[in-house]
C-alpha cells in the first residue's frame, strides 16, 4: 500500500493543491459558460464532486503516508504560501472530501431550473468555498491560514445571500458577516500571539515558541472565541439559525456540515499542535461551553417549526457536543490520562464526521422538499412519505443516524463520548470528578432531546396527512439528487456498521495529538474502548438481530397472525369529522419542551380570541442571547457613536479648534 | 555690513510680522486684510533674502523671490479680483470680538514663545531667536481662521500661516531644501486655487460666503 503511494510522482499536499486549482479554474470557466446554462449544472457541478471525491482519496493517501510539505510563491513578495499535510488535516480533507462529493452531486440537480447568470456566479462561489476550505486545512503559515479563512468566509456569504432580493436574506448574510469577522479579528490575535514576539508567522516557529502559562491562555482563549464564532459556540450562534434557512439548501449542508468542522480542525491545530503547553482549566472551560452550547441548541432545535431552522439549531447542539469532547480531551490529556484522551478524541471526530454526513444529508433532504413543495414552514408539510418516497426514505436514515439509534453512525460516536465520560473517576482532580457525571448527564439529555427533535422534523414533514393539498402536487427528487442523497445516506450506514476499521484510520490523527492511539480491546466485529469487561458495542450483530427480528416479526403479523390487510381511518373512534387540520402541529409538539425550558427562552404568544371566524394562532420562540447580549451591545455602541456623533457640528470653527487644541496639546506634549 | 546689523533687521523684519499678525486679527474688512497679507509676504520676503545674504545660503534667494511674485504679487492680485467681482468688502464682525481676540492672541504669542525658548537652543542658526515670532505667526494665523465666519478671510488665515511655517523654517534651519520648498509654493498655490473655485461654489450654492450655512451639511 505504502509502495504504490510513493511511486505517485507527486506528494499528498501537492495533489490537494492541484484540486484546489482545479476547482479554481472550474468556477471561473462556469463564469464563461454562462451562455450554455445546460453545461453549468450537468458538468461543472459533476466536476467539482469528482474534485471533491479525489481530495477525499488525498485524505486518505496523507493518513497514510507520511507528513509532506510545499511552499508556494504567491501572495505578497517574501510571504509565501506554507502548505502542509499531516494526518490531522489530512482527516478533516477525508470528511471535507466525502460529504463535498455527495452535497455538490446533489448540486448539479437541485440548481439545474436557476437562471444562466445566477447560476454561473453560484457556481464560482461554490467552488472557491470548497477551494478555501481545502487550503484552510492546509496552511501552515497564518498568513495562508487566514487568507484561506477569509475566502472562505467570503464566498460562503455570496453563498448564503444567493437570492440577495429578499431583505431578510440579506440580512441574516450581514449577521453572518458580521459575525465571521469578529471571529477572524480574533483569530488575527492569536496568530499574534502565538509568533511569540518573533515576527515570524510560519506554523513551524510556533510550534517551537516557548509560551509562558499567561500568554498561552490569552492565545487559547482568543482562539476559542474566533473558532467559536465560527463554529457556533454559545452566544456566538446567533448566525446559524438565520444564515441557514437563507441559504439554498446544498450551501446549508455544506456549511453546516463541513464548513463548521474547519472551526474545531482550526481549534484541534492551535491547541494540541501550535501550542505547546496545555493547561487543564483550558478543558473544564470548553467543556462548560460546550454543554451550554449543546443543550441550548437542542432546546431550540425542539420549538422551531422551519424545517431548516431546526436543523440549524440541531448543527448547533452538534457543535456543542464536539465542544465538550474538545474539553474532555483536553482535560484527561492534560491530567496525564493519554489513553482516554486518546478515547474522547476518537470520539470526537469519529462525531465530526458523522455530523458531516448525517446532517448533509438531512439538509439536501429539506432541499428536496423545499424544491417540491416550496415551504420551509412544517406547519404546510406533512405526510410527503407517499409523494417522495425516496427522499423520505433516505431523509429517514439520516433522522435516525442523528438521533444517535443504533446501528447508524451517530450512535457509535455518541455512545464512544459518553463512554469516555464514564472513565472520569480516573481523575485526578476532586471537584472534576465529581461534576463530570453530570455533564455525562447534559449529553446524554441533549442526545435524547435530539432524538425527539427528529421525530418532530420526520413525523411532521413527511408522515400524517397532507397538511395543505398543494402537496399532493409534490415531486420526487431527480436522479441526480437522489444519488446525492444515496452517496451520504451509505455514509451513515457504513459509518455506523464498521466502526473498528474506521477507528483504526483515525488512528494516526489520535496519536499524532495525543502520542497514543485508542486501544480496542474487541475484535474486528466488535467494538470495544479501553477493556471489553467494561462496554463492547457489535454493530454489525446488533444489525443482523435487528433485522432477523423485524423481518420475524413480519412475517408473523402478516402471514401468520391475520395475513388480511383492511383500510380504514386511524383513530376513528367516535370522530367522523377528520381533517388534515386536526394532526398535532410542529408548534403543538414542541410545546412540552417550551414549558419546560421557558426560562431560556422569550415566548411570543398570541392566541385568537375565542369568537374569531378566521382564527390565527402565532407562536414564537425567541433567542434569548439575543437580547442578553446582542441588544445591549447594539445599544452601547448606537450610544459611543451618537456621542461621537455630537462632534460634528457642521461649523467650521469647531473643526479648526479641534486641529488647534490637538496642535497646543501636542507642542506641549512633544517640548515637555 | 557686519552680521550684528544683519541680525538687527532681520529681528526687526520679525517683529514687524508679529505686528502685522495682530493687525489681520483685528482687521475686519476684507480688502485691508489682503493687504496686510501682501505686507506680511513682503516682511518675509525681505527677512529671507537678508538671512541669505547674511549666511551665503544662496538657495535661500530663490526662496525669497518664491515668495515675493506669489505671496506678495500673484495671490494678493488674485484676492483683490476675487472680492470685487464676488462684492464682499464689507465689515465682518467676527465670532468673538476683537479685543478679547487680542487677549487670547498675547497668550499665545506668550506660550509659543515659552515653546521656542528649548527648541532654539538646540538650533545652530544666527536667526534662532526668531523662531518664537515663526511660532507666534502660525498660532496666531490659526486663531484668525477660528474666529472668522467669512471663506475669504479664512484662505487668508491659511495662508498666514504657511508664511508663519515658512519663516519657522527659515529662522531654525535656514530653510528647508529647495525641492521642498518649491513642491510647498506649489501646493499653496494650487491649494488658493481650489479655495477660489470653493469660494465660488459655495457662493452659487447658498448666495452668501458665511460658513455658518454650511451647517446644514452635516448629517442628521
Amino acid at each position: 500500500m505504502m509502495e504504490t503511494f510513493s511511486l505517485l510522482p507527486l506528494e499528498p499536499v501537492q495533489w490537494a493543491w492541484g484540486v484546489v486549482l482545479f476547482w479554481l479554474a472550474l468556477g471561473f470557466a462556469a463564469l464563461l459558460l454562462q451562455r450554455v446554462p445546460h453545461l453549468l449544472s450537468r458538468l461543472v457541478f459533476p466536476l467539482g464532486a469528482l474534485g471533491a471525491l479525489f481530495i477525499a482519496g488525498v485524505g486518505v493517501a496523507g493518513l497514510l503516508l507520511p507528513t509532506s510539505t510545499i511552499i508556494l510563491p504567491i501572495g505578497l513578495p517574501d510571504l509565501p504560501f506554507h502548505l502542509r499535510l499531516d494526518a490531522l488535516s489530512a482527516f478533516f480533507m477525508v470528511l471535507l472530501g466525502g460529504a463535498a462529493f455527495g452535497i455538490t452531486v446533489y448540486a448539479s440537480g437541485y440548481f439545474k431550473s436557476m437562471a444562466a447568470g445566477p447560476l454561473a456566479l453560484l457556481a464560482l462561489w461554490y467552488h472557491l468555498f470548497l477551494g478555501g476550505m481545502v487550503t484552510v486545512l492546509l496552511a501552515n503559515d497564518a498568513y495562508a491560514f487566514m487568507v484561506a479563512w477569509e475566502v472562505m468566509a467570503l464566498s460562503s456569504y455570496f453563498l448564503v445571500t444567493t437570492d440577495h432580493k429578499v431583505p431578510e436574506i440579506r440580512r441574516a448574510g450581514f449577521l453572518y458577516l458580521l459575525i465571521a469577522h469578529v471571529g477572524a479579528i480574533s483569530l488575527l490575535l492569536t496568530f499574534g500571539v502565538l509568533q511569540g514576539g518573533q515576527g515570524d508567522y510560519t506554523f513551524d516557529t510556533m510550534r517551537m515558541a516557548e509560551m509562558t502559562p499567561f500568554w498561552a491562555s490569552a492565545a487559547y482563549l482568543l482562539a476559542l472565541f474566533g473558532f467559536g464564532a465560527k463554529a457556533g459556540m454559545v452566544p456566538l450562534h446567533v448566525w446559524l439559525p438565520e444564515a441557514h434557512p437563507a441559504a439554498p439548501s446544498p450551501v446549508s449542508a455544506l456549511m453546516s456540515g463541513v464548513m463548521l468542522k474547519t472551526a474545531i480542525y482550526g481549534l484541534l491545530r492551535v491547541t494540541f499542535d501550535l501550542l505547546n503547553i496545555q493547561i487543564g482549566w483550558w478543558g473544564t472551560l470548553a467543556l462548560a461551553l460546550g454543554l451550554i452550547t449543546a443543550l441550548y441548541g437542542v432546546i431550540f432545535a425542539a420549538v422551531q417549526s422551519d424545517m431548516k431552522r431546526l436543523l440549524a439549531w440541531s448543527s448547533i447542539e452538534n457543535i456543542g457536543i464536539l465542544l465538550a469532547a474538545f474539553g474532555l480531551t483536553l482535560i484527561f490529556y492534560t491530567d496525564g490520562k493519554g489513553a482516554l484522551a486518546a478515547l474522547t478524541l476518537t470520539a470526537l471526530l469519529y462525531h465530526a464526521l458523522n455530523h458531516a454526513f448525517f446532517k448533509g444529508l438531512l439538509f439536501v433532504g429539506t432541499g428536496s422538499v423545499l424544491h417540491a413543495t416550496g415551504v420551509r414552514h412544517m406547519g404546510h408539510l406533512g405526510g410527503l412519505m407517499r409523494f417522495m418516497p425516496w427522499t423520505a426514505w433516505l431523509t429517514l436514515i439520516g433522522a435516525l443516524a442523528i438521533a444517535g439509534l443504533p446501528p447508524l453512525n451517530g450512535f457509535v460516536s455518541e455512545w464512544l463520548l459518553l463512554q469516555a465520560f464514564l472513565q472520569t473517576p480516573g481523575l485526578t482532580q476532586p471537584y472534576l470528578n465529581m461534576v463530570i457525571p453530570v455533564a455525562a448527564a447534559t449529553v446524554a439529555l441533549a442526545a435524547a432531546l435530539a432524538a425527539y427533535v427528529m421525530v418532530k422534523f420526520f413525523g411532521i414533514v413527511f408522515l400524517g396527512q397532507p397538511r395543505d393539498p398543494a402537496l399532493h402536487e409534490a415531486h420526487e427528487a431527480g436522479w441526480p439528487e437522489r444519488l446525492g442523497m444515496l452517496w451520504l445516506a451509505a455514509g451513515c450506514v457504513l459509518l455506523g456498521l464498521f466502526p473498528t476499521q474506521v477507528i483504526g484510520w483515525l488512528a494516526p490523527v489520535v496519536s499524532l495529538l495525543t502520542n497514543q492511539s485508542l486501544v480496542n480491546d474487541g475484535n474486528w466485529l466488535m467494538l470495544a474502548p479501553v477493556s471489553a469487561e467494561r462496554a463492547s458495542y457489535a454493530p454489525l450483530i446488533f444489525f443482523a438481530v435487528v433485522g432477523v427480528v423485524l423481518l420475524l416479526t413480519y412475517i408473523w403479523v402478516r402471514r401468520v397472525y391475520h395475513g388480511r390487510v383492511r383500510r380504514s381511518d386511524p383513530w376513528d373512534c367516535g370522530y367522523p369529522e377528520q381533517d388534515a387540520r386536526m394532526q398535532d402541529s410542529a408548534e403543538g409538539f414542541g410545546q412540552p419542551i417550551r414549558q419546560i425550558f421557558e426560562v431560556f427562552m422569550k415566548v411570543e404568544r398570541e392566541t385568537p380570541d375565542p369568537f374569531s371566524r378566521s382564527p390565527h394562532y402565532h407562536g414564537a420562540s425567541l433567542d434569548k442571547a439575543w437580547f442578553i447580549f446582542y441588544v445591549p451591545i447594539a445599544r452601547v455602541t448606537n450610544w459611543l457613536s451618537e456621542q461621537a456623533g455630537r462632534l460634528q457640528h457642521g461649523r467650521i470653527q469647531w473643526y479648526l479648534i479641534y486641529s488647534f487644541a490637538t496642535l497646543i496639546f501636542l507642542l506641549v506634549f512633544t517640548t515637555r | 555690513m557686519t552680521l550684528a546689523y544683519h541680525l538687527q533687521v532681520v529681528n526687526l523684519l520679525a517683529a514687524l510680522l508679529l505686528l502685522i499678525s495682530f493687525a489681520m486679527l483685528s482687521q475686519r474688512r476684507v480688502v485691508a486684510l489682503v493687504t496686510l497679507f501682501a505686507c506680511q509676504g513682503a516682511a518675509l520676503a525681505t527677512s529671507t533674502a537678508i538671512v541669505a545674504w547674511a549666511t551665503g545660503q544662496h538657495h535661500l534667494y530663490y526662496s525669497a523671490a518664491l515668495t515675493l511674485v506669489l505671496k506678495v504679487i500673484a495671490m494678493p492680485w488674485y484676492f483683490y479680483r476675487l472680492v470685487r467681482k464676488l462684492n464682499v468688502n464689507r465689515v465682518v464682525e467676527p465670532m468673538i470680538n476683537i479685543p478679547t481676540t487680542m487677549l487670547i492672541g498675547i497668550v499665545l504669542v506668550i506660550f509659543a514663545f515659552n515653546l521656542a525658548l528649548p527648541i532654539s537652543e538646540l538650533s545652530g542658526t544666527v536667526t534662532r531667536s526668531t523662531l518664537g515670532i515663526a511660532l507666534a505667526t502660525v498660532l496666531l494665523a490659526f486663531l484668525m481662521m477660528i474666529t472668522r465666519t467669512k471663506a475669504i478671510p479664512q484662505v487668508i488665515g491659511f495662508l498666514a500661516m504657511e508664511n508663519g511655517l515658512f519663516f519657522a523654517a527659515t529662522s531654525a534651519t535656514y530653510g528647508m531644501p529647495l525641492v521642498v520648498e518649491l513642491g510647498v509654493a506649489l501646493d499653496v498655490l494650487v491649494g488658493v486655487f481650489v479655495l477660489g473655485i470653493f469660494i465660488f461654489q459655495i457662493r452659487e450654492t447658498f448666495d452668501s460666503l458665511d460658513l455658518k450655512h454650511m451647517e446644514k451639511l452635516k448629517e442628521k
